[in-house]
């Protein structure tokens, strides 16, 4: 009975082991999403990516996501999984994935790893990220000249660097066309809880705020905003264009389409390596949404000039004189910032209020 | 007519049967959910529950198994003891963090040094997180006479913001670029709750698990103080009566679930999870309480459950990564088996009585 059964389970290993052969001239790609795909934000547009590259590579491809997924051993479990199962490239969408992702790639050392917003690299571990701070900038300076109140809202996720250059370069380009422009935070603690979201914009329109950013991800922010009235939001990640023209008046969103598509290229033909990508608006990874009627036309036609001036490379969003909140000097007359310190980011700039939680 | 009729006495067989009966309903419930959903159900009852065991890549999940059963038993275990006397430890959640803060954070005070003690060291710095966080419910309950409910379960909020604050500040790692999270224990051998046998998942934690159900077993079966627990949950009256002193049993099964929880949590923060980040906790705590009613709060009904919740998980994960079924499905799966399981119970007190209903 016993040894019946072990010639039988062996049996379907190898004929599953065959299909899998069979199977192998499709390129598998996996994704591991921190939230469901129905956030309407930040794992949205990473699936919008996935159907993007099924929509190039049609049968050729086939494209595998589990939702939802703990960062931790969950992670690691669930890559593990995806790996064993014959993924070619796996891509890994969350800043929490960092650690699970490295451990993962030491395994499989033949199947690709892509982590999204992360700092550690390997010979099969490439990492990318969007400069979501260029949108800030524009952002930023829709804001500032739109608040009547002078008191910007901002819902903060984790006090991590890529949130944190987020509140710098908003601040620096509101503070900028607005001098008496005051910045509230919130910490959520979350990348994504719809109710704790909601809240937290809720205390922050009661605090005065007329405009709410956000670097959560789901469009509860965008509902409390529409409640209140008379408030303007910005949608995050994604378009989240079902609530214009008002309250959401603009909006920064992540393409990650072409990278993702140049990837799986770069698989299929062999030349993938590991590298380390952090494109803004001029290469397409990061876009402006419609700026919609809400917003008077001279400043979207000076918003979109700003666009532009960032995305030919003109203009970096962090050029200097800027001084830290302590008032010590950052960045002289003239001088931008290098990409080391603003992956590390750390501090704020002078004149935002409040500590960075520690 | 269907009336239900009170039982005399609640019913053994029942009582044995409603965990099988309440699985099978569930697979059942499940079954035509995802076929609502379009997808074929034996196939995705096939994928949670046989993939993980007996699949292909069995030899990766089983090991998986046990270190996501680990932490579940353990803490059930725990709960289980106070459930049994009337004694509702709802934060868990906050103990294993407390735990898992304390040990790691006893561990790296030491950091990088290399000495065996620093490892035993940790365990019990997590086991003394958790049971002072849960002494906190204790001591407010037998001298102020408040609810353990309330208390247990806010201070679990009370709790992630230590996680989050600690992260970012105290044990935030010093090469870290400034992002949040501590040092990854699992690169440091001295703090590092490897597996035992390698490839195995078999790691202290899985260990300190059994031990938790033989432990928890000859106490409740063998011992006084397991005596003192049931009576006290069966017939406080008659546990009165029997010098049972209430504030101690209080305080020994507060404390006792904290321990176990803290220790769940400085097993996973220094083996399977490997560091102190802001989502470092991930509902064990939670998890646990179904795991302890599924298991009957029976030391061995527990070792089951938990197995059979790890597998809900670990299939639930390959069922969406493999047929796409959307993880709300897979939740609402899980959730079904607590639903049907409490659902049933009414089984083991009452009877379905078919009869006309009586004119008065």
């Amino acid at each position: 009975m016993k040894l019946n059964k072990l010639l039988t389970s062996a049996a379907v290993a190898f004929g599953l082991a065959t299909g899998a052969v069979a199977a192998d001239d499709k390129t598998k790609v996996g994704f591991v999403y921190v939230g469901p795909v129905g956030d309407g934000g930040w794992t949205y547009e990473h699936d919008q990516g996935r159907k993007a590259v099924v929509e190039e590579f049609g049968d050729k491809v086939e494209t595998v996501y589990v939702e939802n997924v703990a960062e931790g051993p969950d992670a690691e479990r669930v890559m593990t999984q995806m790996a064993l199962e014959g993924a070619d490239l796996i891509f890994t969408t969350s800043f929490g994935y960092m650690d699970p992702t490295i451990n993962v790639a030491k395994k499989f050392p033949n199947v690709k790893f892509e982590h999204a917003t992360g700092y550690k690299r390997a010979d099969n571990v490439s990492t990318y990220s969007a400069r979501f701070y260029e949108g800030r900038a524009v952002q930023g300076h829709i804001a500032g000249q739109m608040t009547e109140s002078n008191i910007i809202g901002y819902i903060g996720s984790y006090p991590i660097p890529e949130v944190i250059r987020g509140i710098n370069s908003a601040y620096l380009h509101a503070k900028e066309v607005n001098p008496d422009v005051q910045f509230k935070i919130v910490w959520a603690f979350t990348w994504f809880d719809p109710a704790k979201e909601a809240d937290a914009a809720k205390v922050l329109i009661e605090q005065g705020a007329d405009v709410i950013l956000q670097h959560t991800d789901s469009t509860a922010p965008q509902a409390a905003a529409q409640a209140a009235g008379n408030v303007i939001t910005f949608g995050q990640a994604s378009d989240m264009a079902e609530y214009g023209p008002k309250p959401r008046v603009s909006s920064i969103i992540d393409d990650w389409a072409p990278y993702y598509i140049a990837r799986t290229k770069a698989v299929m033909d062999g030349t993938w390596e590991s590298s380390d990508t952090w494109d803004g608006i001029g290469a397409g990874m990061v876009k402006i949404g419609e700026i919609s009627d809400a917003v008077p036309a001279e400043i979207k036609a000076s918003a979109l000039a700003l666009k532009a001036s960032l995305a030919d490379g003109s203009y970096h969003a962090f050029t200097g004189p800027i001084k830290k909140q302590d008032g010590s000097d950052w960045l002289a007359d003239g001088e931008t910032a290098d990409d080391g310190t603003l992956a590390g980011m750390n501090f704020y700039v002078e004149g935002l209020e409040g500590d960075i939680p520690q | 007519m269907i009336r239900l009729e009170k039982r005399p006495q609640p019913s053994r067989v029942w009582s044995m049967a409603t965990p099988l009966v309440a699985v099978l309903a569930t697979m059942i419930a499940g079954g035509l959910l995802f076929a609502a959903l379009g997808k074929n159900p034996v196939e995705a009852i096939r994928t949670i529950f046989w993939d993980p065991l007996f699949g292909e890549f069995a030899f990766y999940y089983r090991p998986q198994l046990l270190v996501k059963g680990a932490p579940l038993v353990l803490i059930a275990i725990g709960l289980s003891l106070g459930f049994r006397a009337g004694i509702w430890n709802i934060g868990a959640e906050g103990q294993y963090i407390m735990g898992a803060i304390c040990g790691a954070g006893a561990g790296l005070a030491f950091y990088p040094a290399d000495s065996a003690l620093i490892f035993p060291l940790m365990v019990v710095a997590g086991a003394l997180g958790g049971w002072a966080w849960a002494m906190i419910p204790a001591v407010l309950k037998t001298r102020f006479g408040t609810n353990e409910i309330l208390v247990s379960l806010m201070l679990v909020y009370v709790a992630e913001q230590f996680l989050a604050s600690v992260s970012l500040g105290l044990l935030k790692n010093p090469e870290g670029f400034g992002f949040p999270g501590s040092r990854n224990l699992q690169s440091w051998d001295a703090a590092h709750n490897a597996e035992l046998i390698t490839g195995t998942g078999m790691h202290w934690g899985v260990v300190a698990a059994l031990i938790a159900v033989i432990f928890a077993y000859v106490l409740l079966n063998r011992h006084m103080l397991g005596y003192h627990i049931r009576l006290s949950g069966e017939a406080p009256r008659a546990a009165r009566f029997a010098g049972v002193n209430p504030t101690r049993l209080v305080l020994f099964c507060l404390g006792t679930s904290g321990a176990l929880a803290g220790l769940a949590g400085l097993f996973e923060v220094s083996g399977p999870s490997g560091q102190i980040s802001i989502d470092f906790n991930v509902g064990y705590g939670f998890t646990a309480i179904i795991v302890a009613f599924l298991g009957r709060l029976h030391p061995v009904g527990i070792l089951l459950a938990g197995g059979l919740m790890a597998l809900t998980y670990i299939g639930g994960d390959i069922a969406q990564s493999n047929m796409g079924l959307p993880s709300a499905a897979i939740q609402v799966f899980q959730g079904m088996l607590l639903f049907f399981l409490l659902a049933l119970d009414l089984l083991t007190n009452f009877r379905i009585a078919l009869s006309k209903p009586e004119v008065v």
